[in-house]
């Protein structure tokens, strides 16, 4: 039988606000167990919430970002049950009125047959909640150590349609998110310290059939490695247990990235009835238009319309778009780097997909720190265009730029990188080579046109690679014509 | 000088005619008298009594006093004071030393005023006589066999019995008031909003309000200005100007409107009780206020909703009582799930667990419609009333509680009649609104409570149309025997 | 709605909390007039009226996001029944 795959990502973003949700502790990363959790955090007896103004205008930011209406009426709910890591006994999060509905964002994955092809996924819903605490499971004589710093971090959960039909779409959409988060400035990304991670919903049914299988959820995955693999197992898991007869039962299940497999949360099994009810610690959420308009007004522009005017406006490839707008600083950077040269926006592309990319890469830097900054950068391309120096050799100039020795100018004029563009002293080099070499002149004369390449090779050996490579082809077939 | 009220205590302070070391050590010495009886109070902070007391002279030489500074109170015990134990009356907070001032508290200190200790109360303020207190059962000082009323009713005993000249209570569905009548004290439970929440230990959120608790209008004014205002931390705290109380008192009431819901003088209401609040309602018509029915069509319903909505809530702000930050935990659990349902088990009493299992219930899977939504839409009705009931009237007037105090032990049996205990002052809380009860009156050594309901955020006028009423009446300088 | 041992049970398993086999029947009983008493409000046709949460008709208000609060760890874990290394301790959570 064929099959098909259902998959429906729930996603959490941390905002990256400087204070908690609903208390004034710290949000920063790192500290000493619970000594950036207050009263508030703590869920002491008589301590209340009271909304942070900034989660609102992120929350507000990120709907607008994915064409979803931002509700001017939300409700914060409680959802009831006991875990340590919950110190209230409750988590504040919203329900029935969530903050962003009905929303989406366009993926593009290739279609096998090298085409890019686009497909929309629908975002459900996107709400407002507080972050739990964290279980530190290392042996305290038998017991488990609770740390509190994260309880009350604010997240934006954001949840998709059940739209995706392969692991590799869902991992194109999730890093489509990831993208836009971090473009509008309301997450940091960061998947290591768990800023970023995502529960998928999982589920096959026969190629055909409407009705959706009974999904399996997969908590808290916080690579977009792991997401595929997690999916891809547990696919293959659900089919398989079905082929063989099996049943695939509504569960909540754990990846381990270590074995690559999922297994079934026993611990959380039993039948959770969180007990929803409206916050009376908090009262309805009224979201202004004047309130929307403001937020609206600090939107960037966002990734595909970057992506859009990067092919119109520089007449790249959308490859190369998608490449060079994958973050707002790589985007950034081309864009200084194309408007400080004035010209030549494909060769920029060039660059900076290649041997600056190369670099960050190899010494695991971010384009941030780049020891060649755009301007730098944009000043060696001007070398090249203006016949200063060859494509060639910028590579080394670009190298000796990145290990510290200058820019481009400095460089060029220290190691004697200059090319030669005096069209007599080439002359002088090629009449040289043609004197010395005449077996393989009249080899060439007699048809053998490959041998062309050896006087080129010849007479950069001899400049060492500093000759006009158009100056030089010129003449040389001038001279060798002759 | 423990027969003064705070207005004239505040007098005495400001004339020199007695320090407020001497007024709390004398308060603290009727505590120790007389507190063994009664067990008004769970903790008394004598030492640090003395010392507030100390600098509360010292501010008042420097030139600094205000109205309230100097002048003893006695918190409920379900106000956080940082470094004193904060019970709320429970087993399960027995424990728990509050590392934080409640804003009530802040709000006091800051006045100047010397707190004298915490009081006793139903557990988690969940009771209408007292009786379900960790520490004990507070005796009525009007006669010991009898309940004081709940759950403020440690506050409403110390005052009564002059071992404090005032304390502070939390009203949600009636722990004020009802207290307040059967010992024969006056006591305001403001607009919801009013006075903050920060830091009083949460039963029903949405319910919950704290108010003073006094023998005269007058100081519940006094009190009231002290306790009132916007607090940021607080999302359900109204920001809103806290009037002059005081300013208002003086004010006649001719012309007042005065509605008389018929279903608050029906079938349940003791005919000794109804007798002493219609001659209460006949010194107004002296006084020159006129006489309107009116009708609380869903009165008998207030109950019924109260029991959805209060334990809805308490269940959810009951959790973090879970044995892991603070508070009770039990011996050698085996599991976590053993951690938590036996703290949780062993901690709490008989009447918060039933509160929390029907809360429970009523939020759960299949349950919530018919229940928690139910009341949320009995609730719109309920205000509704009140809401055409003041297009025609100024105030609502009628009985605070359907009889005086019962004797301790009556209803301990029957959670439900316990319950109806609160008939006639569920109601003000479920819409929101203002309610007070001030003394009207005795059956026998019993002394009974004439409630007073206003608009939103009304409080002055209730004040003043109390005030009125004591001017012409001596129902508050009685004093119950034994206590002078 | 009468309510039977096993939803008692049930009920004390969702709220956690342990009770006595021998208070069962007692709390059966209690809770089952409370649930009597409440189901009066099915008198009522609320049917339209729309549910109240909250007694004032206010917003929410916001607050500015600032770090207002400081490491008060020592005072907040003196009342703690069990700590370690700055952490809470409960028994093994198993995942």
């Amino acid at each position: 039988m064929e099959w098909e795959t259902v998959i429906g990502l729930e996603i959490h973003a941390q905002l990256a606000t400087r204070s908690k949700i609903f208390s004034g502790a710290s949000t920063a990363f790192g500290a000493a167990p619970n000594t950036q959790a207050c009263a508030v955090d703590l869920g002491l007896p008589g301590v209340l919430p009271v909304l942070n103004r900034e989660v609102v205008r992120m929350a507000a930011k990120f709907g607008l970002a994915i064409n979803a209406t931002v509700a001017e009426r939300s409700v914060f709910a409680r959802k009831n049950y006991f875990y340590p890591d919950l110190p209230k006994g409750y988590q504040i999060s919203q329900y029935e009125l969530p903050v962003v509905a009905n929303g989406h964002i366009d993926i593009e994955l290739e279609d096998g047959a090298g085409n890019m092809v686009g497909k929309r996924i629908g975002v459900t819903r996107a709400h407002l909640e507080e972050d739990a605490g964290k279980s530190l499971h290392e042996d305290f004589h038998g017991m488990t150590g609770i740390d509190l710093n994260r309880a009350g971090t604010p997240l934006l959960e954001i949840v998709s349609e059940p739209d995706m039909r392969s692991a590799k779409e869902a991992v194109a959409y999730m890093k489509r998110i990831h993208e836009l988060v971090r473009y509008i400035e309301i997450c940091d990304g960061n998947m290591q310290e768990g800023s970023f991670r995502c529960d998928a919903n999982v589920s096959v049914r026969p190629k055909g059939q409407e009705k959706f299988g009974t999904r399996a959820e997969i908590k808290n995955i916080n690579s977009f490695r792991f997401v595929e693999k997690a999916i891809d197992y547990e696919v293959e898991r659900q089919i398989a247990l079905i082929e063989s007869g099996g049943k695939v039962v509504q569960e909540t299940r754990l990846y381990d990235p270590d074995r690559d497999e999922t297994r079934s949360m026993r611990a959380k099994e039993e039948a959770n009835d969180y007990r929803y009810f409206p916050d009376p610690d908090l009262l309805p959420l009224v979201i202004e238009p004047s309130f929307i308009e403001a937020v609206r007004a600090t939107l960037p522009e966002l990734p595909e319309a970057k992506r859009r005017r990067f092919v119109s406006e520089y007449e790249l490839s959308p490859y190369d778009a998608g490449f060079l707008t994958a973050s707002r600083e790589l985007a950034d950077y081309y864009e200084a780097v194309v408007k400080a040269v004035g010209a030549e926006p494909k060769l920029c592309a060039n660059w900076v997909m290649g041997d600056l990319s190369a670099n960050l890469n190899r010494d695991g830097k971010e384009i941030g720190d780049s020891p060649v900054s755009s301007a730098m950068l944009a000043g060696m391309i001007k070398r090249i265009t203006d016949n200063t120096i060859s494509g060639k050799i910028a590579k080394e100039v670009f190298e000796a730029m990145w290990n510290g020795e200058g820019d481009a100018d400095a460089v060029i004029d220290k190691k004697g990188l200059k090319q030669i563009t005096d069209s007599g002293a080439i002359e002088k080099i090629i009449d040289d080579i043609l004197a010395a070499n005449p077996d393989n002149v009249a080899a060439y004369r007699s048809g053998k046109d490959k041998l062309f390449g050896f006087f080129v090779g010849q007479a950069m050996k001899a400049t060492q690679g500093k000759a006009n490579p158009q100056q030089l082809n010129e003449l040389l077939k001038k001279k060798l014509s002759g | 000088m423990h027969n003064k009220t705070l207005a004239e205590l505040s007098a005495g302070l400001a004339a020199g005619q007695f320090s407020s070391v001497e007024l709390t050590g004398h308060f603290l010495g009727r505590i120790e008298r007389f507190d063994g009886s009664l067990n008004s109070f769970i903790t008394v902070t004598a030492e640090q009594a003395l010392a507030q007391a100390g600098a509360a002279d010292a501010r008042r030489d420097r030139g600094e006093a205000g109205p309230l500074t100097g002048i003893p109170l006695a918190q409920k015990d379900i106000f956080c004071t940082n470094g004193v134990r904060t019970s709320c009356g429970s087993k399960m907070l027995d424990s728990f030393v509050a590392p934080y001032d409640a804003t009530v508290v802040e709000k006091c200190a800051a006045a100047g005023m010397v707190m004298l200790g915490k009081t006793n109360m139903d557990e988690f303020a969940m009771g209408s006589s007292n009786e379900t207190s960790f520490y004990g059962p507070v005796k009525n000082p009007w006669d010991t066999a009898a309940v004081p009323g709940g759950s403020s009713g440690g506050s409403a005993a110390a005052v009564a019995a002059r071992l404090a000249p005032a304390a502070t209570g939390t009203d949600t569905g009636g722990s004020i008031r009802q207290p307040a009548a059967l010992c024969g004290i006056s006591g305001i439970k403001p607009t919801y909003g009013r006075v903050s929440r920060y830091g009083m230990i949460a039963f029903a959120s949405s319910l919950d309000q704290a108010g003073p608790m006094a023998r005269t209008a007058e100081d519940c004014a006094l009190l009231l200005g002290a306790m009132a205002g916007f607090d940021p931390r607080d999302s359900t705290s109204v920001e809103r100007e806290v009037p002059d109380y005081r300013a208002a008192l003086g004010n006649d009431l001719k012309g007042l409107k005065i509605g008389l819901p018929k279903e608050y003088f029906g079938a349940g209401l003791d005919p000794a009780v109804a007798q002493a609040v219609q001659a209460a309602i006949d010194e107004y018509k002296k006084l020159g206020a006129e006489v309107v029915d009116i009708s609380l069509p869903n009165t008998g319903l207030a109950v019924p909703t109260y029991y959805v909505v209060a334990p809805a809530e308490c269940s959810s702000n009951l959790s973090r009582m879970d044995g892991v930050r603070f508070g009770y935990r039990c011996e050698n659990p085996k599991d976590l799930e053993d951690l938590y349902k036996r703290s949780r088990g062993e901690g709490f009493g008989a009447e918060v667990k039933r509160r929390i299992m029907i809360g429970t219930y009523a939020l759960s899977a299949g349950y919530y419609d018919a229940y928690y939504l139910k009341a949320q839409q009995m609730r719109h009705l309920i205000s509704d009333d009140f809401k055409r009931a003041f297009e025609q009237v100024d105030v609502i007037m009628g009985p605070t509680s359907p009889t005086v105090a019962f004797n301790v032990g009556d209803k301990t049996d029957d959670p439900v009649a316990m319950y109806l205990a609160d008939v006639y002052t569920i109601a003000t809380n479920l819409a929101g609104l203002p309610g007070m009860s001030l003394p009207a009156g005795f059956v026998g050594n019993r002394p009974v409570g004439l409630q007073l309901i206003g608009n939103y955020f009304d409080e002055a006028r209730l004040l003043n149309v109390a005030h009125q009423y004591q001017l012409a009446t001596d129902w508050h300088q009685r004093m119950p025997h034994g206590f002078e | 709605m009468a309510l039977e041992r096993k939803d008692v049970e049930n009920i004390a398993h969702l709220a956690r909390l342990a009770i006595s086999e021998a208070d069962i029947p007692e709390y059966a009983r209690n809770l089952s007039s409370i649930l009597a008493l409440v189901e009066q409000m099915s008198a009522v046709d609320t049917a339209g009226v729309a549910p109240m949460a909250h007694p004032l008709d206010a917003v929410q208000r916001l607050r500015e996001d600032q770090v207002t609060e400081t490491d008060q760890r020592e005072h907040f874990q003196a009342i703690a029944p069990a700590v370690e290394a700055g952490l809470y301790l409960v028994p093994k959570v198993i995942e």
